[in-house]
Order: structure tokens, then sequence, then C-alpha cells
């Protein structure tokens, strides 16, 4: 099943001793969202790709050529995204193209990749960017759709189905509550309340308030972004509203519990990655080495915690790695046909198996429900 | 009955985090009529400053006397490498500068700081106060009351003593304060210290409540400058005001109508007064001397 990096240099050993050709750089692009307002989710994206790529070629290489990487700052900004993979794509002669660090940036570096035709993995959440299925763009998180079916499967099963749903405005935000909507009656939900608020504001008790006033809601979601959830988390526990609360995967990691607070915080449920909880996994789980031991090296190499995030960016890397090896030629139109065979590779986010009609290979099953329990999570099953 | 209270109650703490960034446009204003749009970046100094002195092992009020200071001489240095290097040009490219070195401080936090956001115990514990059915956080009476003080500081600071005259001076005619004696160089930069030192006491407030990393500046300068803009700029007073009006606004709004125009409503009403007062409920019309 689990495809580790031994095994690719064993191969790449392997080969370059039959072959003794003179190793040439193979060149992988990416442009992720460093600076700018998403450089929350690029920074551990970009640490992530050059440590990586300093540890396959420590190891030997991919076939026993090292790999190059191109990687551009695009600061959040679509169009500098394009310019940069068309300079990708031109100039530096890459094989395949990972990032796209939100799903606008992904949205304009995709019709560069697909012209060009040219492996390309994004690392947004956005459905649209995977469906409908292009020929070249793949992509490594989950979806957000697939955000709101894990939850509303655990609203489901607690019995919880008249739901208050507040989502900020911004792109995910506002993303992620159309397909909440969406998906709500396939599991029996009703939205009884709704109300958004800004990405930037400071208080949202009001619409609390009026949340809470809807005598029948059940619980309540929030489909948010940065620090409006924080903001959410916090309002809900100062007027102490007694109701479930969910938040998004847009906001699994440590630092949101920092941020609201571990009191505040205290029961709230989220779908997340097993990269939150690689401590917790069972031996028996496929995804606890993988986690880990990206965990422990990117820990070490930065001083700071993983994050989900730079998890995506971690998953594509491999996944392409993973194809690099098993393609018939370094062109792009092998390596593209690889990445579509991928299968049964671990990653953080979950195991890939990939189709022609499957460009994201995740299933509902890799989604972890997880609760906040005493400031640290807790897997609930 | 405890909805409308809780709107207030809301409204009232999010009005005061803009009555005091609004406040510290005041100053600047009034000794230069430069706008100055780098205002929302010393909140941010402030915040951030002491969440990493903080977070570095010292005590709560030794970072944010630490943060307060760095900010004034940030500022006093912002002036001397910025407005007075700029002395001779128009008011709107100043304005244009400051604009420019608000990005500057930006990118400059996000390298020495980082990028994510940060958040410091409140100074009062997280138990919310209830108040006819309503809660309200004792961080939000912390800004509250910062507010309403630094409003009576400035109000007493411009009619009462002679540096804030001489600061009024300067702005009315900056050669004829000359003439009389005053050091417009010194009013200048004490002007930009001290409006730094507002931002960052500002940002040190509400860092409990609305959080903070590199780049809230720009949106809380925007909010602070239309609620100054509202109660009219330079006046102390409608700075307090026009930050909390337009914090109720946006609070009431969202209660009574709906959260997805809270902005537009907010906005809309700004414009109206402005067309009835264009200086503003509190703004003194400009003069000029012949």
């Amino acid at each position: 099943m689990q495809r580790t990096i031994i095994s690719a240099t064993l191969a790449s050993v392997i080969s370059f001793g039959l072959t003794g050709i003179a190793a040439a750089d193979i060149k992988i692009g990416a442009t992720v969202s460093e600076t700018g307002p998403a450089s929350f989710l690029g920074d551990p994206e970009a640490k992530t790709l050059k440590l990586l790529v300093e540890q396959i070629n420590a190891a030997g290489g991919v076939k026993g050529e090292k790999i190059k990487l191109f990687l551009y700052d695009d600061g959040g900004d679509p169009n500098k995204a394009r310019t940069f993979a068309t300079r990708l794509v031109e100039d530096d002669g890459v094989v395949a193209i990972i990032g796209g660090t939100t799903t606008g940036t992904s949205m304009a570096v995709m019709p560069v990749a697909e012209e060009a035709r040219l492996p390309f993995i994004s690392l947004a959440g956005a459905i649209e960017i995977i469906d409908p299925v292009r020929p070249n763009t793949f992509k490594t998180p989950h979806t957000d759709r697939m955000a709101c079916e894990k939850i509303f499967d655990d609203m489901k099963k607690r019995g919880l189905t008249r739901i208050g749903m507040i989502s900020g405005t911004d792109g995910f935000g506002a993303s992620m509550r159309a397909q909440c909507l969406d998906v709500a009656s396939k599991y029996g939900i009703t939205i009884v309340a709704e109300e958004t608020y800004g990405p930037k504001d400071a208080d949202m008790t009001p619409q609390l308030t009026n949340i809470r006033s809807k005598s029948d809601v059940q619980a309540i979601i929030n489909p948010g972004f940065g620090q409006g959830p924080a903001i959410v988390t916090r309002n809900y526990a100062q007027l102490g509203i007694a109701l479930p609360l969910y938040q998004s995967h847009g906001v699994a990691s440590n630092g949101f519990i920092e941020l609201a607070g571990a009191k505040a915080a205290e029961g709230i449920r989220l779908p997340g990655t097993a990269l939150l909880v690689g401590e917790m996994l069972p031996e028996s789980d496929a995804q606890r080495l993988v986690v880990m031991a990206y965990k422990t090296s990117f820990e070490k190499a930065t001083g700071t915690p993983v994050s989900t995030f730079g998890g995506y960016a971690h998953d594509a890397m491999r996944i392409l790695v993973d194809a690099l090896n098993r393609a018939t030629s370094m062109k792009p139109a092998a390596v593209r046909d690889a990445i579509e065979k991928t299968s049964g590779l671990v990653g953080t986010t979950g195991t890939v198996t990939m189709s022609a009609k499957d460009h994201l290979g995740l299933d509902l099953g890799s989604f972890r429900m997880l609760e906040i329990r005493n400031g640290s999570w807790k897997l609930v099953n | 009955m405890p909805e409308l209270m809780q709107f207030l109650l809301s409204g009232a703490t999010v009005g005061a985090v803009y009555a005091l960034v609004a406040l510290g446009f005041t100053i600047v204003y009034n000794a230069s009529n430069v706008v100055n749009f780098a205002q929302g970046e010393f909140v941010m100094l402030g915040g951030m400053i002491t969440v990493f002195a903080f977070q570095a092992g010292l005590p709560l009020p030794l970072a944010v006397l630490i943060a307060i200071l760095a900010a004034a001489v940030i500022g006093v240095g912002f002036n001397k490498l910025t407005i007075e290097v700029a002395r001779g040009a128009p008011v709107v490219s100043l304005i244009i500068i400051t604009v420019g070195a608000s990005i500057f401080i930006q990118g400059v936090a996000q390298v020495v700081f980082d990028k994510q956001l940060h958040r410091f115990p409140s100074f009062s514990g997280d138990d919310p106060i209830r108040i006819l059915g309503a809660t309200i956080l004792p961080q939000s009476l912390w800004v509250i009351v910062g507010a309403i003080v630094v409003f009576i500081g400035l109000w007493a600071f411009f009619t009462r003593t002679l540096v804030g005259r001489a600061v009024l001076a300067t702005s009315n005619n900056r050669i004829a304060a000359q003439l009389v004696g005053i050091n417009t160089t010194f009013i200048m930069a004490f002007s930009f210290g001290l409006s730094a030192a507002i931002g960052a006491l500002a940002g040190v407030l509400i860092t409990p409540i609305t959080l903070t990393s590199y780049q809230v500046g720009i949106s809380l300068a925007l909010k602070g400058f239309a609620a100054a803009m509202l109660g009219g700029m330079g006046n102390p007073m409608g700075a307090l005001v026009g930050g909390i009006l337009l914090g109720l606004l946006e609070s009431l709004t969202a209660g009574y109508i709906s959260s997805q125009y809270k902005d537009a409503v907010a906005f809309i009403v700004i414009l109206t007064v402005l067309f009835a007062f264009p200086q503003g409920l509190f703004g003194r019309s400009s003069m000029e001397r012949v």
C-alpha cells in the first residue's frame, strides 16, 4: 500500500546504476502565497516544499535525478499567480506545477497549465477546481462540500436536524456556505436561521443572539476562516449559548484553540485531517507513520508546529514524486497519466486513489471528526 | 428587550474600538491637515509588539509599556524620514506618502514578527458581565473607558495646554506659528509620536477582542477614518461620537435588518450625514485667512 521514499530511492539507485547516464535535474514549479493575506497558508506550504525537496535529494532524488524546485511567491494575487505559471511553463521548463494556495490563484494557474498540458496540483479547497474534471488539474485538500457532509453526518448521528448557520463573507466562508446549503437536505438537515459577518469584524454577538432567539435551533455551524471563527467562538461563550457548535476544517489548527481560548472552545467539533491528532491515531492506522514522519521533520526544521495547510503541500509533492517514479518518461503527459493512476498513496489528508473521473481521490472517511477537550484535540468516532 | 440590550452592548464595544482608532487621527490632522493612513499600522504595532514581548516572558504591563514607547519612537522616526523630508509638498502628496509608509510598515512587520493571528489574555479575565439579560466582556469596558480617557486627555491637551495650542497654531499657519516662536519641527515630531502612542494604546486594548496580525492595520484605519469623518476630522469629540455611532449602526443593522447589509447601511448613513454636514457632525468649517 504505502510507497515510502526509501523504495523510491532504491528504485532510483538501481535505475541509475543500470543506465549510468549523467543526471539532469527534474524541474518542478510551484507558486504559493508566501506573503499577503493568505500567507498563513502559503508560508507553511513553501517551507514544506523546500523541506521535502531537500529530503528527497539527500536520499538520492527521483530515478537518480535531483529535483530542482522553482518556487515563486504570488502574494495571494491571481494575476501574479498567472504570470508565474506562465514563467514556469515558458522560461523554467518545469514538468509539473504545484500550488495555487487559494482558490483564486488556483483558478488563475489552471488555464495556463491546461493550455500547456502540464500537470497541476492545486492546494486550495473549492470544489470548482476538480469539478468538472479537467485533464491536467488535480488537488490535495478535501473540498468544502465534503466538510459540510462530514459535519451534517455527525449532526445526524447526534439527532440534530434544525440548525443555525453563521458564515464569513470571505471567499472560503461564502463557498462553503453555498455547499452546505446545497447538501443539507440530503442529510435531512434544515437551516432555520442564517447570518453572516465580515472577515474583519470584531463582534458577532448580534448575529448569534438572533440565531439563539429561534426557539427550535439545535446546533450552530460556522463556515469561516481566519479570525472570524475565533471571535464567533468567543462570542458564543460570552453569550453562554449551550447548543453544539461546529467549526470548519478552515480553522483546524492549534492556533485556533489558542486564539479562541481553551475554555470558550470546549466541546467544539470540526472535521480535520489526521495531521492534528497524529499521536492519537492507533498504531494500526495507515496514516500514522506518514503523519508522524512529516510532523517530526517539519517541526525540527522550522521550529513551528505543523499545520493542515503545509500537509496539503506535503501530499501534493508526494503524489508528484510517486507519479514521477512510475511515469514511463519525464514528459509532462506521461507524468499526468501517472498522477491519474495514483492508488493507495497515504498522505496527511488521507489515502489518495485517483481515477479519470476523480482528481482528488479522497473519501469522507479520510476526514476525522475532532472535538476540542481541555485545550487539545480528541478523536470522535 | 435582552436582544436590543445585546445589540447596544455589541455596538458600544465595536464603536469604542473604532473611536480609539479615530482619536489617533486627530493630533496629526490638527498639526498638519494630513490624514495619516499609517495610523492603523501603529494600532497593529501596539498589538503585535505587546504579543511578542509577552510571549518572550515579560509581564503584560511591561510589554504594554514597551509597545507604546516603541510605537512612539517609530512615529517620530516616521515623521523624520517621510513627512519632514517632503515638507513643502502639498497635503495630498503627504497623504499618499502615509499610504506608502503604511504598506512599508506592514511589509517589515510580516518579516520581523510573523504572518499568524495572535492574541494575549484579557486584562480582567473573560467572565462576561450581565446587564439586563445581555452580556459584555470586561475587556470591552477597558476599551470603552480607554476611549473616554483618551478623549478627555486630548480635549484637555488641545484647549488647556500651551503645546496643544501650538499644535493647532502650526496647522493654521506654519510660518505665522514660527514667527511667534513655535518650534514647528518639534511640534510635528511630537504630534506623530503622540498619535503613534495613542494608536499603540488602542492596539493594546483591542487585541484581546479583535485579535491581531501584521495586516489588521488597514481595515482598522479605514473604519477609524470613516468614524472620524462622520464625527468631524480633527475634533476629539467627533472621533468619539463618530466611532460609537458607527459601531451602533453596524450592530443594530446586523440585529434588526440583516447582517448582510451591515456595512452598506453604515456607509449610507455616513454619506447622508456628510451631504448634510460636509465637515462631519462636530467638524469646524475651514477658514481661509486673507
